[in-house]
């Protein structure tokens, strides 16, 4: 009955043993690294080179909506054969590019871009973490979303095209090859692709999750978590719950596509000749689609506000209004974004008073979000702004929240939605309060955080610029667009011209497209600033935002494990900014309420008898 | 050191692993919930065959519940301290996970002889898709309990290393589980 004692030590073994640190090779460091803070910098680095491609995509085919005259004859060395002999651009290849500027946008970008950049990088540094709780399962999430990429992007490059479906590949279009040439291999790479995508986000989910619940330093109780864990730790939830059913959407096309299955299909004819598939449903893939695919968009938008939150509490030097309110609204989004789903299929010809139902869940939502809205306005209120490019940004999120929010409340009702659905309004909509919102909170977020991340800072005045040239510019492109849709416009069509009565909009469809190149040429501007500043920036001081959380106690350049010596405790929630009777306008985390009793109110006073201030310095 | 010793060191909240491992299974469950979900929106829509399931279902059903039962045998001997009884029972445990699939896989055999084939109505396309995932995941599972297995053999899990078994133990047991459900989901909406 004796056992060999090897192995006591198997358990939380991540605490207090970093002070021996080897040196690591280039491998292990920069590419196959294990340190949170290099694979949220690898997640941000492909994010931006997706967002330059996704963007591109876009341009390409606001250069054909906005001047279809135009000859595209010096796009042919990139397009190729995707150029007509004519110098338009194919018809075919249209679907294609909207197709992937939509994938690329929602998932790689919004979801792994944003996700995968600031819940890698803040979830460890606020919460007081040496690292996730499993480093080996996080870059496992980075390969996988590195292998999705890689299969993606290779789809470019092959004869028939990536896939033309419609972001959404809804069958039977993406289900028959022979229907058109982005339903053929186009079609599986893109499925590939997704599955590949659907694991990482579930290694990285499960991560973000395990590491908030299991791993917060002495003192981080939840109601001293800053909004934006609260914010990742509820997108983690989301993406466990939902993207399992995207992967059942994905595996049931795959059979349908590869293996002649026919769970989507039924009866159908192609070129006079009928397909032996009988039994099927098409409908069945919207549902599961969309019950992946309305969380997702909260998925998208979620961590956004979250540091968002913590932008505008920062610097506007007050607490956020509404604190719990906060959490709460969070809580609520969450909870009714998986019972929504059908809005999307109010055209399907669902029964009407189902309809009803799903119109009444998703007015609900508008509660949530616009306590959110109204928080971060009353949090600005009388607030001694300090306006960074990251907090210009912040308030840039919340105006597309706001204004892409109202007609969100035009689109839950069913009985305007069968008049706007698959118009420029949809288009506008969701392009503002969950497109440009999100990339808006991605952009603050690299603003706010790039000292910690490169330990140097971004130029102001660049940023200030990047700041208004987009903003004018994303209400310019969508703006307009609402006034498309209304006049009834279906999306994803390849020409305005061939319909009479849709004439009238070629000079706003022009506009659209000058002020979409801008916007994206404005996006340079950004890209200068960063990769000029990660090497020539100014070296960046302890805490430049003068910020309370966690992650500014670190040094400048964190080694992997974050804090050299012990972790430090927490003793406050986050946001004691100009607090009545501190001497500074701002009181970290980490300061006891013993060390402040010139500030602390009567029941924090109670608190400082139950502290345990060992190997906490006084502060002086 | 006797089994009933604990370990000293006291674990604050629940191991990560072991948590991480819970939340790998909500996504599992999550899969699977919204394939019966398809199954049944699909069901009543309507154009639906009725199935003759395939009597092996029974004898797999049995396998998969004896195994479940050896793999607790294994933890409890590990808890115990028994070495040789933690090998035997992962050993068993890992044969009758193959007897379980090689049954499921006659089990196809007997399904399409029966003339329900996996191309074909969705009906009878949907047991393919619930037994082959089940199967997916149980090879998983079976890769895991290797791993325990040979640490087992290196003398590396007993009382005071346990987490590892535990999870495969989780695991295991979840995987008898949702078979059940799936058989009982099966016939009740045939």
């Amino acid at each position: 009955m004796s056992v060999t004692d090897i192995q006591l030590q198997e358990d939380l073994a991540h605490d207090d043993h970093h002070e021996d640190h080897h040196e690591q090779g280039f491998v292990s460091k920069y590419i196959f690294s294990t340190d949170h803070k290099t694979i949220a910098k690898q997640f941000l680095i492909t994010g931006i080179f997706w967002a330059l491609i996704g963007g591109g995509l876009s341009i390409i085919f606001r250069l054909q909506l906005g001047f279809p005259e135009m000859d595209l004859e010096w796009l042919r060395p990139m397009l190729g054969q995707w150029i007509t002999t004519e110098g338009k651009l194919d018809a075919e290849f249209y679907l294609a590019l909207v197709t992937m500027h939509g994938t690329i946008m929602v998932f790689f970008v919004l979801t792994a871009g944003l996700s995968g950049t600031f819940s890698n990088f803040l979830i460890p540094l606020q919460i007081g973490a040496r690292d996730m709780a499993s480093g080996f399962m996080n870059m496992l999430s980075y390969w996988f979303f590195f292998a999705s990429s890689v299969v993606m992007f290779v789809s470019f490059f092959i004869e028939t095209g990536p896939a033309g479906g419609g972001w959404t590949v809804y069958p039977p279009l993406s289900a028959l090859p022979q229907a058109i040439q982005g339903s053929g291999l186009g079609m599986t790479l893109w499925l590939v692709s997704m599955a590949l995508f659907i694991a990482s986000s579930l290694l990285g989910g499960i991560n973000y999750i395990t590491t908030i619940i299991n791993m917060r330093t002495h003192g981080m109780s939840f109601s001293r978590l800053p909004l934006t864990i609260w914010a990742f730790f509820i997108t983690a939830i989301l993406g466990l719950l939902s993207f399992p059913v995207l992967l059942s959407a994905a595996l049931l096309l795959i059979f349908d596509r590869s293996f002649g299955t026919s769970f989507y299909l039924s009866e159908i004819y192609i070129a006079g000749e009928a397909l032996p598939n009988v039994g099927g449903s098409p409908i069945l893939y919207q549902h599961l689609f969309w019950f992946l695919g309305h969380p997702e968009v909260y998925i998208v938008i979620l961590p956004a506000l979250g540091i968002t939150s913590e932008i505008i509490a920062t610097n506007s030097r007050k607490p956020i209004f509404g604190y719990k309110a906060m959490i709460g609204s969070m809580l609520g989004i969450g909870f009714l974004s998986f019972i929504v789903w059908a809005h999307h299929m109010f055209v399907t010809g669902m029964n009407p008073f189902l309809g009803s139902v799903f119109t009444i869940l998703t007015l609900v939502i508008a509660v949530p979000s616009a306590i959110k809205a109204f928080n971060y306005i009353t949090t600005l209120w009388k607030g001694n702004i300090v306006f960074t490019p990251a907090m210009l940004f912040s308030i840039g999120l919340v105006s597309f929240f706001i204004s892409g929010g109202l007609t969100g409340i035009f689109l839950g009702n069913s009985v305007l939605d069968i008049n706007l659905h698959d118009t420029y309004f949809v288009v506008a909509h969701f392009h503002l309060v969950m497109g440009s919102a999100s990339f808006f909170g991605l952009l603050a977020g690299v603003y706010h955080w790039f000292p910690k991340m490169f330990g140097r800072m971004m130029n102001d005045k660049l940023g200030k610029l990047h700041f208004w040239l987009s903003f004018v510019g994303i209400y310019l492109v969508f703006f307009p667009l609402h006034y498309i849709g209304i006049a009834g416009f279906p999306r994803r069509y390849y020409s305005f011209t061939s319909f009479e009565t849709f004439n009238i909009y070629g000079d706003l469809n022009a506009l659209v497209s000058i002020a979409a190149i801008l916007t994206f040429a404005a996006q340079f501007i950004f890209l200068f600033n960063f990769f000029y500043s990660i090497y020539r920036g100014k070296l960046a001081p302890a805490n430049p935002w003068k910020s309370n959380t966690l992650e500014w106690t670190t040094p400048r350049f964190p080694e992997h494990g974050n804090w050299i010596g012990a972790i430090p405790k927490v003793f406050r929630w986050p946001y004691d900014y100009s607090k009545p009777g501190a001497k500074d306008d701002f009181i970290p985390q980490t300061v006891p309420y013993s060390h402040t009793p010139e500030s602390n109110l009567e029941h924090e006073n109670e608190l400082t008898k139950e502290e345990d201030l060992t190997g906490v310095e006084k502060a002086n | 050191m006797t089994g009933e010793m604990e370990a000293g060191n006291k674990v604050r909240s629940m191991h990560p692993q072991k948590f991480a491992m819970w939340l790998f299974l909500v996504s599992v469950i999550m899969v699977f919930i919204s394939l019966s979900s398809a199954y049944i929106v699909k069901k009543a829509i309507g154009d639906w065959i009725y199935i003759d399931f395939p009597s092996l279902f029974k004898f797999t059903t049995v396998v998969i519940i004896l195994s479940s039962v050896t793999m607790h045998y294994s933890y409890i001997s590990a808890k115990r301290n028994n070495i040789k009884n933690i090998r035997i029972g992962l050993v068993l445990t890992a044969i009758l996970a193959v007897v379980f699939i090689v049954g499921q896989l006659q089990a196809w055999g007997q399904l399409v002889d029966g003339g329900y084939h996996f191309v074909g109505n969705p009906a009878s396309s949907f047991i393919y898709i619930f037994t082959g995932l089940h199967v997916v995941h149980l090879v998983g599972a079976i890769i895991f309990l290797l791993i325990v297995l040979r640490k087992a053999f290196k003398y590396q899990v007993h009382s005071k290393s346990l987490v590892r078994i535990e999870m495969c133990a989780t695991f295991w047991h979840f995987l008898g589980g949702l078979w059940l459900y799936l058989y009982l989901f099966l016939i009740f909406n045939n």
